[in-house]
């Protein structure tokens, strides 16, 4: 193995792009890892794309992405070394970080690192989820920004939060006829006493009544609280079945894009291990961080929406303040310099972050559980029912791990990913235990499959 | 099912089942069986039934293909090259672990 790099960023979005900038500017050797082909992360994915070929869509894709660009050029023009397509599958305590890139597998070393692999889309399972048809809001986002695909036929929208609408009013600006927005239970009132500290974001807020503003004037049709959503179809969705007022009600469609809000991808983080905590408001687990992004293990931090959702903007400055810390760390500043600077950035998040508890009570996580009939799949890898996960807890399964072992729920190539909440919350809510004592998968390495030949390669 | 907003000014060619597409340089595998009018990826290992990519952020897995001749690739994740052969995947092979 060559010589440690002084900082090694895990993910190219706003978190990781800001940190890796500034730490590149005060003189550190800096590499940023990076799965996707391009940089950007989730917010600004295909910006340099869009500017360079697809300009005009710019104008749908909103100010929010407009907002990012700073950020990605900066990044660009620091002396940070960028490695795209380069994924991140093992990370030990010692900072030794095993990458995949292009069929070979290779092990690098590190004084720092800084994990910022920001947020998922929450899986939250309904009948049907697994046709072919149905996929999540984010899907469509991406499509939309990293290949310009938009929807042939109508589409219907499915649950809640800030993205969904942004989606709406990115695809009437496409020119993509929305059948119907089905919003699950958006909560104004319970939201209503965050709206005084979310004052401080008024920007924001104008921006969120605008984007429904625009929705409602376009004529989308919007139902409000909804429930026992449905995906029907024979092999590909035919049509979205759901529940207002007492009555049931289908719609036929093509596409249903389905969001239940973000939460933290802490995969990676949950591998090492670093200790975690259970957030209740966000409803998902969170690496345990300091101010500074730093975790339980010496020289590993985490920043942006992977240590706890803060959007964009917040995403940015915990990335600089991580970065500001390993400066100072590996002495490129003073602690006078440092106290300074970090002042201010810890100010500004801060002030990005005043909105956040006023859209977690307006757009709440679901109450999983209590929904799911037994008869809906829970685990799209091993097609594991939710009935079959209470049989398990019915048998004495007290954990996750243990249903696992029972029901292989966990056990496929997604390594839980998109069921190790909905399993827990199961568990949960039929022991009646909280969260944090049910517990989650343990996640080994590596995270990302490797072939045969880049296991070989290793040796 | 998914159209381009943009007529493309680089493009390349590539495989489905043997069948020829051209797409823009840049795509990803899943980007192309979107816009290829069958988005199906795979058929699950359990029960056989029909899959396509439904995350596009690599979480998911569900779109796993064959990518000249190696199995279980993420679609999502890995960006068209000229000439690449891509397979849906019938029976999919066991997953490294
Ligand atoms: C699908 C999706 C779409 C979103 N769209 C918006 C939006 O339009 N507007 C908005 O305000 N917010 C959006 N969000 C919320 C978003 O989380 C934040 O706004 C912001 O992108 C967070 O920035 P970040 O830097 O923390 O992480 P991200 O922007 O998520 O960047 C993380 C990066 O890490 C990389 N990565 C992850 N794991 C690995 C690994 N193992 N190896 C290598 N690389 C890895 C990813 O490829 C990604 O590029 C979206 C979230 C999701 C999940
Ligand atoms: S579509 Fe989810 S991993 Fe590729």
């Amino acid at each position: 193995m060559s010589e440690p790099i002084d900082l090694a960023i895990i993910g190219a979005g706003p978190a990781g792009m800001a940190a890796a900038a500034l730490a590149a500017g005060h003189g550190l050797d800096v590499v940023v890892y990076d799965e996707n082909q391009a940089p950007g992360g989730q917010i600004y994915r295909g910006f340099e794309a869009v500017a360079a070929d697809r300009a005009a869509d710019l104008d749908f894709l909103g100010d929010s992405y407009r907002a990012g660009l700073a950020i990605a050029h900066a990044f660009r023009a620091s002396r940070a070394r960028y490695q795209p397509s380069t994924s991140v599958w093992l990370i030990q305590k010692d900072r030794t970080i095993g990458i995949s890139h292009a069929g070979r597998a290779r092990m690098v070393e590190a004084r720092r690192i800084l994990i910022a692999t920001g947020a998922m889309e929450r899986p939250v399972p309904i009948p049907g989820w697994t046709l072919p048809g149905v996929m999540t809001v984010g899907a469509a986002q991406t499509a939309l920004k990293a290949a310009g695909l938009v929807p042939r036929g109508p589409v219907v929208l499915g649950g809640k939060g800030p993205l969904l609408y942004q989606l709406a009013a990115q695809y009437l600006g496409a020119g993509v006829t929305i059948a119907a927005i089905l919003e699950t239970g958006a909560r104004p009132l319970a939201a209503l006493p965050h709206l005084v500290q979310a004052w401080w974001r008024t920007d924001y807020l104008e921006k969120g009544l605008a984007l429904l503003r625009q929705i409602k004037n376009a004529g989308v049709t919007i139902i409000k609280n909804v429930s026992g959503l449905r995906a029907i179809g024979d092999g590909k969705l035919d049509a979205v079945e759901y529940r207002c007022g007492g009555t049931v009600q289908r719609i036929a469609a093509p596409l249903l894009l389905l969001h239940e809000g973000v939460i933290a991808n802490v995969q990676l983080t949950m591998a090492i291990p670093a200790a975690h905590r259970w957030d209740e408001a966000q409803r998902c687990w969170h690496p345990v961080v300091d101010e500074y992004g730093d975790t339980d293990l010496e020289g590993i931090a985490v920043a942006g929406d992977g240590a706890g959702i803060g959007g964009a903007e917040a995403a940015a400055s915990m990335g600089r303040l991580a970065a500001l810390a390993a400066v100072h760390a590996l002495g490129k500043i003073s602690d006078g310099e440092f106290r300074e600077i970090g002042y201010d950035l810890q100010r500004e998040r801060r002030r990005y972050l005043a909105g956040r508890p006023f859209l977690d009570a307006l757009y709440p996580p679901p109450a999983v559980a209590a929904a799911l009939a037994d008869d809906t799949l829970v685990c799209r890898c091993e097609e594991v029912s939710a009935g079959e996960i209470r049989r398990a807890v019915a048998l004495g399964c007290t954990g996750p791990n243990q249903t696992k072992s029972f029901t292989r729920a966990g056990m496929g190539p997604c390594q839980g990913r998109m069921c190790g909440l909905t399993v827990a919350e199961v568990i949960a809510d039929r022991l009646d235990r909280p969260m944090a004592e049910v517990g989650y998968y343990r996640i080994r390495p590596p995270i990302k499959p490797l072939t045969v030949g880049e296991l070989a390669g290793l040796e | 099912m998914f159209r381009r907003l943009h007529k493309d000014s680089e493009t390349l060619t590539i495989t489905i089942d043997d069948v020829a597409m051209t797409l823009p340089a840049g795509s990803t595998v899943a980007a192309a069986l979107l816009a290829s009018g069958n988005m199906v990826c795979r058929k699950t290992p359990v029960s056989g039934a029909d899959r396509a990519p439904y995350c596009l952020m690599g979480v998911c897995f569900d779109c796993l293909v064959e990518i000249n001749g190696e199995p279980n690739q993420q679609a999502c994740m890995v960006v068209v090259r000229p000439g690449m052969a891509v397979k849906r995947m019938p029976r999919p092979a066991p997953v490294a672990p």
